[in-house]
């Protein structure tokens, strides 16, 4: 074309970013690969090639790890890991310091890399990937040098095996390795098979960074080397991925005593009120669903118009649409490149092909003739009861219905499976800030999408995983509490004769939704004191009790919604009838469990009550320093409906100390007793009965640990297990928890100490709340 | 009105640079105070689109070369000083009607390029008027008591027709930004139409001058009114504001008018001024304009670029382009 036919087309014309330099790199490694193990690479192996999706060009041959090899990486973890740890938070941030620094002055080459590997724009990575990677690197720099002042009750966790998925190859390395090595943790990491070669550049510059032997090995291979890494002896696994795949390895490490944290799919809501900024929402959708050709699990890819404005906002995207310009990644005029692989363009493809409801737009553009090019795909007029709305498609393809309320807003954007992300348009304050804390979503955006940050938390709820990366709440899934448990000794229940110690027969039920309910099964069992005597007789709970107490729990949702100052009041009810009852309750432990530390445990109970009456109202959330003009604040929220197996030992304190810290933070609970002394629980519930607390928000069950256990754990309604038990069922409840992916607190057979600080505090707290963020941008 | 046929030089390109020649003009339509009412702009999502296009859009090479000449095409070469003399505005038309070497034209293949008006105050019409005759460039004129817009508003009328009578075929005018201020749309819709009629055939600008309105949401509900009361064009500011054209003001005034011409099918043009002053800011206007309002806009009769410092950056990046060395500003005509 002349100079003067562009000057009537105005085309953009091509702007290729060059890619020798990063091609050259690949050469210069011999295009083949092995793996980085304890500072060095290994010689290549049997492996696979590793392509250009926008080409289908070889880039480089990689090696699929051996078991031998996944061993070798964390054995030279293991080994480099107490070193790491003990050489300070000084030093840590000096090396994590070294390689923000580094993936800084190689920047081009890392994103011309990544884009050549996996497809996605070069605007992309080159302005949101790596920059991104960057900031995690310097901000957990910042985390290790704070690490010793202001984590002093935190140590590392040990080895930690990463799994990471192939949409954000780089970035997502930093989110797994830079808060685990800022922590004194060491890491075995496995990028994605389409994706590795980053990977392999990040560990090259390692070798600069002063990175000491064996503290990030980088192993490459397809999912059976992650789960050669999942099996290995590592103390935590993280996960980013697929819900299916994170939920085979929730199975795979239940009961192992690996920390586990998953951040899985998505189905996010996008969600448009009728007063919003049209335009400025149109031009979201564009970050939200495009971005990276929508395999984004945190995309919003399911939006929920206001009927006042449906129509005129889908005109509007539908222009919009057209005016995306699809091609080679490596232009820098491209908005929207290849898919990942001819496998991830075929799912989609045939996820969309399977579809026959609704209104199906696709861009106009023409898409390149070869590569794995999907057009931006709208699908109005679908419902809930659609396959697409429900299902994660992760590729460009945005599907749409109609809210007319904000209330039913909320309910369709609840109405999944899911809860990563979620965003919301409106112009209107009071909407945007009734709105964000009602979503089921780890990160909420008001009038803006696919902000991310390394000071603010991102992760999800429900299927979308648990654990968050980012901010000091990230710091938890990289730390435990220093010390070490010792074994927990199971307590039988007590045996006897058959006289009633009682003079009239007392009958100790189940607690079910304010009332007190006779067990479902009809059966009961004798419990003796230690002298043998007869105490009475306890229900036993079976899995009709505890979906009962679910659905009383389910029904209380309301408490969610009540102040802390309230919750407080009634805690401090209950520690008040408690008190007034002491005598009886002291006089009964003792007759439990023998001895004559009663009083003590009840004095205990009544300041644990007042501990979380005070925290009621105190356990604030954050406004991050996120990089914009803006606020990202992290809400505590309750977790929902948990279900808490009792220790065995302190059977009033105990169960308190379960009970207390869940409701305090709002969240309704279903707890089973002490198995071995269940009637301090069934004497308390008559407390609760009289402390204003609302039925269903306590439920207290009595019987067999087991037997309720595993119904808990695979209760679909119930968002989180703990198991202080005596009995060990912590692999039961982790495996059985993968079905609607709940979080778990376990014991794993360790004991803990319910009279002295361990048995309160901020692991409760944490435990019994989710941090949600919620991104406000503002300005006028 | 602006013909085709006086051209001189004998390498002339077609000149479309007033609306009539290709578009109808804008009839406006009644206030539509819900529709004002309905506009909303969410300052920050608007900053975040401008702050990303750049890095979405690049253009190099022969196209950057085109894209500039094209900048060229539509920039009102101004000049509004208080020490303006007619030899000076002389200087500037001469400017206007070769704004590029024309041996560099020629290396282009785009000889007869001129800028796509110049733009003066009133005392200087005469002056710009005769050193334009037939180079088909327009004169556009600065009005209404600007910048401020403050004067009585009888002789605001009446310095309208005066501009008309002496030559002018572009008027730019000043709202009364009081009226936006104070939410009086009624006002500023009569304000308006008033000029509009004022100016006749001779195409009227519409200057918001949007630094002083306070919010990106005043903005686009003043371009709203002004496109309503009959405005052809609506332009960012005087160049006297503190803060004169800027991505966001663009964006949202661009928006309205895409809105407008979807409602009644009219094709208001843009003209941001005051504060691009190079090449590469140029490039990225007119990839908004591309993205946003489409093609059509990318035509001096729908676009311009108020600037008196741009072209010179432009010849200094065209001559790279033609040479591969980085070139000097003294090597190129001042205006």
């Amino acid at each position: 074309m002349t100079v003067k036919e562009i000057f009537e087309s105005m085309d953009y014309g091509l702007a290729p970013e060059a890619a020798g330099d990063a091609l050259a790199w690949i050469v210069d490694q011999g295009a083949r690969f092995g793996h980085f193990i304890n500072g060095e690479f290994t010689d290549h192996t049997d492996g696979f090639d590793s392509k250009n999706p926008a080409t289908g060009e070889v880039l480089a041959t990689l090696s699929q790890a051996t078991q031998a090899e996944v061993d070798a990486a964390v054995k030279a973890a293991r080994t480099a890991q107490p070193k790491w740890a003990k050489s300070g938070g000084h030093a840590r941030a000096r090396v994590l310091y070294a390689i923000a620094r580094l993936l800084q002055k190689h920047s081009r080459l890392f994103a011309v890399l990544e884009t050549l590997d996996n497809g996605k724009p070069i605007r992309e990575s080159r302005d949101i990937d790596v920059p991104l990677a960057q900031r995690h690197f310097y901000y957990h720099a910042g985390m290790a040098q704070l690490m010793d002042a202001e984590l002093p009750d935190r140590e590392a966790l040990g080895v930690c095996g990463q799994i990471i998925p192939w949409n954000f190859p780089l970035l997502m390395l930093a989110w797994k390795i830079a808060p685990a090595l800022a922590m004194g943790n060491t890491v075995v990491l496995k990028p994605a098979e389409y994706t590795s070669l980053t990977a392999l550049l990040f560990a090259d510059i390692c070798r600069q960074a002063g990175v000491p032997k064996g503290v990030i090995n980088i192993v490459t291979g397809d999912g059976a080397v992650g789960e050669m890494i999942v099996n290995a002896d590592v103390d935590k696994v993280a996960f980013t991925g697929s819900t299916a795949v994170g939920r085979r390895i929730r199975e795979a490490t239940a009961g192992t005593g690996k920390s586990l944290t998953l951040e899985l799919g998505g189905k996010s809501p996008y969600i448009v009120f009728d007063d919003a900024d049209l335009d400025s929402a149109v031009e979201g959708l564009v970050d939200a669903i495009w971005f990276n050709q929508g395999q984004v699990c945190c995309a919003g890819s399911r939006l929920l118009v206001h009927e006042p404005v449906a129509d005129a906002f889908y005109a509007k995207l539908r222009a919009r649409m057209d005016k995306l310009r699809i091609g080679d990644p490596l232009d820098k005029s491209i908005d929207v490149g290849a898919v990942v692989d001819p496998v991830q363009l075929d799912t989609i493809t045939d996820m969309v092909r399977s579809n026959s409801a609704g209104e199906v737009y696709q861009t106009q553009t023409a898409l390149p003739a070869t590569g794995c090019y999907y057009p931006p795909t709208l699908i109005t007029g679908l419902h809930t009861a659609d396959p697409l709305m429900q299902e994660e498609i992760f590729g460009p393809v945005l599907v749409s219905t109609t809210f007319r309320t904000p209330s039913e807003a909320v309910e369709l954007a609840n109405n999944t499976r899911y809860g990563l992300a979620a965003t919301l348009w409106t112009e209107n304050v009071n909407l945007a800030l009734d709105v964000a804390p009602k979503l089921a979503a780890g990160v909420v955006w008001v009038n803006a999408t696919n902000l991310f940050d390394a000071a603010a938390g991102f992760g999800g709820v429900r299927e979308s995983g648990f654990g968050r990366e980012g901010g000091w709440e990230g710091l938890l899934a990289y730390t435990r509490s220093k010390g070490n448990a010792k074994t927990l000794k199971p307590i039988a229940a007590y045996t006897g004769d058959d006289t009633p110690s009682d003079p009239l027969d007392r009958t100790a039920k189940l607690y079910i939704g304010g009332k007190q309910a006779r067990p479902d099964g009809g059966y009961s069992r004798n419990v003796y004191g230690k002298n043998g005597a007869l105490l009475g007789q306890s229900s036993l709970a079976n899995r009709k009790d505890v979906r009962n107490a679910v659905e009383a729990a389910a029904a209380a949702k309301g408490w969610a919604k009540t102040t802390g100052h309230l919750r407080a009041q009634i805690l401090y009810y209950i520690a008040e009838n408690l008190a007034a009852r002491g005598d009886e309750f002291a006089h009964r432990l003792n007759a439990l469990q023998g001895g004559r530390s009663g009083d003590k445990e009840v004095e205990a109970t009544i300041q644990r009550l007042f501990t979380y009456a005070a925290w009621a109202d105190k356990y604030d959330g954050a406004a991050k320093g996120v990089p914009l003009r803006g606020v990202a604040l992290a809400m505590n929220e309750p977790t929902g409906i948990i279900a808490g197996l009792c220790p065995d030992d302190a059977p009033l304190l105990g169960l308190v100390s379960l009970m207390a810290p869940a409701i305090a933070m709002g969240n309704r609970v279903v707890l089973a007793a002490s198995q071995p002394f269940p009637l301090a629980a069934t004497d308390f519930y008559q407390i609760v009965e009289t402390s204003d607390v609302p039925a269903g928000v306590v439920n207290i069950l009595t019987g067999n640990h087991a037997d309720m256990a595993t119904h808990m754990a695979k209760h679909l309604n119930v968002d989180a297990v703990w198991s202080f038990s005596g009995t060990d069922l912590s692999a039961t409840i982790e495996r059985d928890a993968a079905g609607n992916l709940k979080r778990t607190w376990v014991n794993h057979g360790k004991m803990r100490d319910w009279m002295g600080s361990e048995g309160e505090g901020k692991a409760f707290l944490q435990a019994a709340t989710e941090v949600k963020t919620i991104w406000v941008p503002y300005g006028e | 009105m602006q013909t085709t046929t006086t051209s001189t030089t004998t390498t002339a390109t077609t000149s479309a640079q007033l609306p009539q020649v290709t578009e109808p003009r804008n009839p406006g339509t009644k206030l539509d105070l819900d529709w004002v009412a309905r506009v909303q702009a969410n300052t920050s999502a608007i900053e975040r689109r401008c702050a990303t296009l750049p890095g979405r859009r690049s253009i190099k090479k022969d196209h950057q070369a085109a894209w500039l000449l094209k900048a060229v095409s539509c920039i009102d070469l101004t000049t509004l000083s208080g020490d303006d003399t007619e030899r000076r505005v002389h200087r500037l038309c001469a400017k206007a009607r070769q704004p590029v070497q024309a041996a560099m034209l020629e290396a282009f293949g785009m000889p007869g390029l001129t800028t796509g008006a110049v733009c003066v105050y009133h005392e200087m019409i005469p002056a710009a008027v005769t050193a334009l005759q037939g180079s088909g460039i327009p004169v556009a004129a600065v009005s209404t008591g600007f910048p401020a817009g403050l004067s009585p508003f009888h002789l605001r009328i009446q310095e309208i027709r005066e501009s008309v009578a002496a030559g002018a075929e572009e008027i730019d005018i000043v709202i009364s930004r009081r009226h936006v201020l104070e939410g009086n749309w009624q006002a500023l819709y009569d304000e308006m139409a008033e000029m509009r009629e004022a100016c006749g055939e001779a195409h009227v600008k519409a200057i918001l001058a949007t630094g002083e309105l306070g919010s990106l949401r005043n903005v686009a509900r003043a371009s709203l009114v002004c496109m309503m009361a009959g405005a052809d064009f609506i332009k960012t500011s005087t160049g006297k504001e503190s803060v004169n054209a800027t991505l966001p003001v663009t964006l949202v005034m661009i928006r309205a008018i895409r809105d407008y011409y979807e409602h009644t099918g009219f094709r208001v043009g843009y003209k941001p001024a005051g504060g691009i002053s190079k090449a590469k800011d140029a490039l990225i206007y007119l990839s908004l304009i591309k993205e946003e309002l489409g093609d059509r806009w990318l035509q001096p009769d729908l676009f311009r670029f108020g600037a008196s410092s741009l072209l010179g950056d432009i010849e200094r990046q065209l001559e790279h382009h033609l040479t591969g060395a980085y070139s000097a500003g003294y090597r190129h005509a001042m205006g």
